[in-house]
């Protein structure tokens, strides 16, 4: 459903993604895992084009869009590729001067022009779904992070995306409220819902994810089944991850958290 | 009655009817082209094209740099050389609203960068287009930061009208120019003038608070101290 074909973002002379290409069906979760600065963020920035790619070609669902180097796309373009996608981001970026509902009400508003009755309604199912309909009339400020994160995924569930795109969506917070987090999302994975997530959090990882991808410096080290490349990844390099993972994890548990 | 006071009260009716005919309505104006000229100037040095935004970057360093009387004087008695013959209130109106274009072009274009990045790509990530995310997003935010030195100026421009007074703008201060001129009796009817001024900017002061509490109210900052 979601296609990347030879994708390259260089930052300047910095090469940051090389010539990746990868797959997700539809109905797939998939975790993006690797250490920091290895391009997790910046790939999945490239599916919703908040990143051009320098090169390649990017499909989502129908929408297809091919990048060259100094060739900017048209806003309308990358308007129409970024509307089948949703975004949670590290730092739950809700807008802080919306309500809860109103944050979650925004895209059904303002870009689909629904009415208000309407958009309403279904910003109420969404808050009921990730469990903050009691908050829906709650300021951001006032709510904790993990409560944050949970509207911020209603909001980018708001417009229907065919893909929900999770940049480090737990990283943020203590091991409890990301588990309020994770919660949440791993019942959107059951429910069918398509997510690529970029993410450092092996309980995360392993209880949403049926895919990993093991990425480093700007390449696919290592991909397959999640179970397999968590507990026997081939790649030397990806078992030294992998076991950094596993241990900042018992440490948690074991400070008693 | 001392005379004293009898003097200020047989002159406030002429310095109110200056105030209202000239100085509050020298003032609104003013402020609102010169703040919509500043929202412009802003965008344009923020995303607008390179050779643009140097051509705005010359004109806030100029109307910055250089004194507003001097500016007033220009437009005023300069012009006519070339031409340009202005009646003495819309040369103000002019003088003005420049001057506050090129200050509040600053204080807007600080309040839309100091808004987090995170929050242009949260609105573009729900589809939402540049547009829209300046619109719903940006300035909304923005303007909670823009609010205090916004009415810094305000405040300031409702003192800086009395200026018009040297280009022949029958405003308050000249009114009160004006009656010295027949009393001899600069002390009171100067006080009486700056008492009014006073007035003026102290229910600005007011509204401003008022502005910022409505501002304030999703919370997440500093509570202001009453």
């Amino acid at each position: 459903m979601i296609e990347l074909s030879h994708i390259e973002k260089r930052f300047g002379d910095n090469l940051v993604l090389n010539d990746i290409s990868l797959g997700f069906r539809e109905g797939s979760v998939t975790a993006l895992v690797g250490p920091s600065g290895g391009g997790k963020s910046t790939l999945l920035r490239c599916i919703n084009l908040l990143e051009i790619p320098t090169t390649g070609r990017v499909q989502v669902g129908e929408t297809a869009l091919e990048f060259a180097p100094d060739v900017k796309p048209a806003a309308s373009a990358i308007q129409s590729l970024r509307r089948q996608t949703g975004m949670v981001f590290q730092n739950f970026q809700l807008f802080p001067h919306r309500t809860a509902i109103e944050n979650v009400m925004e895209s059904l508003v303002v870009v689909l022009r629904q009415p208000k009755e309407q958009a309403r309604a279904h910003a109420m199912a969404l808050l009921e779904k990730v469990g903050m309909a009691h908050k829906a009339d709650a300021w951001p400020a006032t709510l904790s992070g993990g409560q944050q994160q949970r509207v911020a995924i209603a909001r980018a569930l708001a417009p229907s995306p065919r893909v929900l795109l999770c940049d480090e969506p737990t990283s943020a917070l203590d091991p409890e409220l990301a588990g309020e987090v994770v919660e949440v999302l791993s019942q959107l994975a059951r429910e069918g819902t398509t997510m690529v997530i970029a993410t450092h959090d092996l309980r995360l990882a392993s209880t949403t994810a049926e895919e990993a991808i093991f990425l480093e410096a700007g390449v696919v080290v290592e991909k397959g089944p999640a179970r397999k490349l968590f507990s026997a990844p081939e790649r030397e390099r990806t078992k030294r991850f992998v076991a950094t993972l596993v241990q900042s994890r018992g440490e948690q548990a074991g400070s008693g958290i | 009655m001392p005379h004293w006071l009898q003097l200020m009260l047989d002159s406030l009716g002429p310095l109110l009817l200056a105030g209202l005919k000239f100085t509050i309505p020298l003032t609104l104006l003013s402020f609102a082209f010169g703040l919509t000229l500043g929202l412009v100037v802003a965008l344009i040095r923020l995303f607008g094209p390179r050779p643009l935004a140097a051509l705005v970057r010359f004109y806030v360093w100029v109307f910055r740099g250089t004194p507003l009387l001097v500016q007033l004087f220009l437009i005023f008695y300069g012009l006519p050389s070339v031409g340009i013959v202005l009646d003495a209130f819309p040369a103000a109106l002019i003088g003005f609203t420049l001057n506050i274009g090129a200050y509040s072009s600053e204080i807007v274009r600080a309040a839309i960068s100091s808004i987090a990045k995170g929050q242009w790509e949260a609105s573009f990530s729900i589809g939402m287009t540049w547009t829209q995310t300046m619109r719903r997003t940006i300035l909304p935010q923005a303007s909670r930061v823009a609010v205090p030195p916004l009415s810094n100026t305000f405040i300031a421009l409702v003192k800086d009208t009395s200026l018009a007074a040297a280009i022949t703008v029958p405003e308050l201060f000249q009114a009160a120019q004006r009656i010295v001129a027949t009393t001899y009796e600069p002390l009171i009817l100067y006080v009486e003038a700056a008492l009014i001024y006073l007035v003026m900017s102290s229910v600005l002061s007011s509204l401003q608070a008022r502005l910022e509490k409505r501002l304030n109210r999703y919370g997440g900052f500093m509570e202001a101290r009453a």
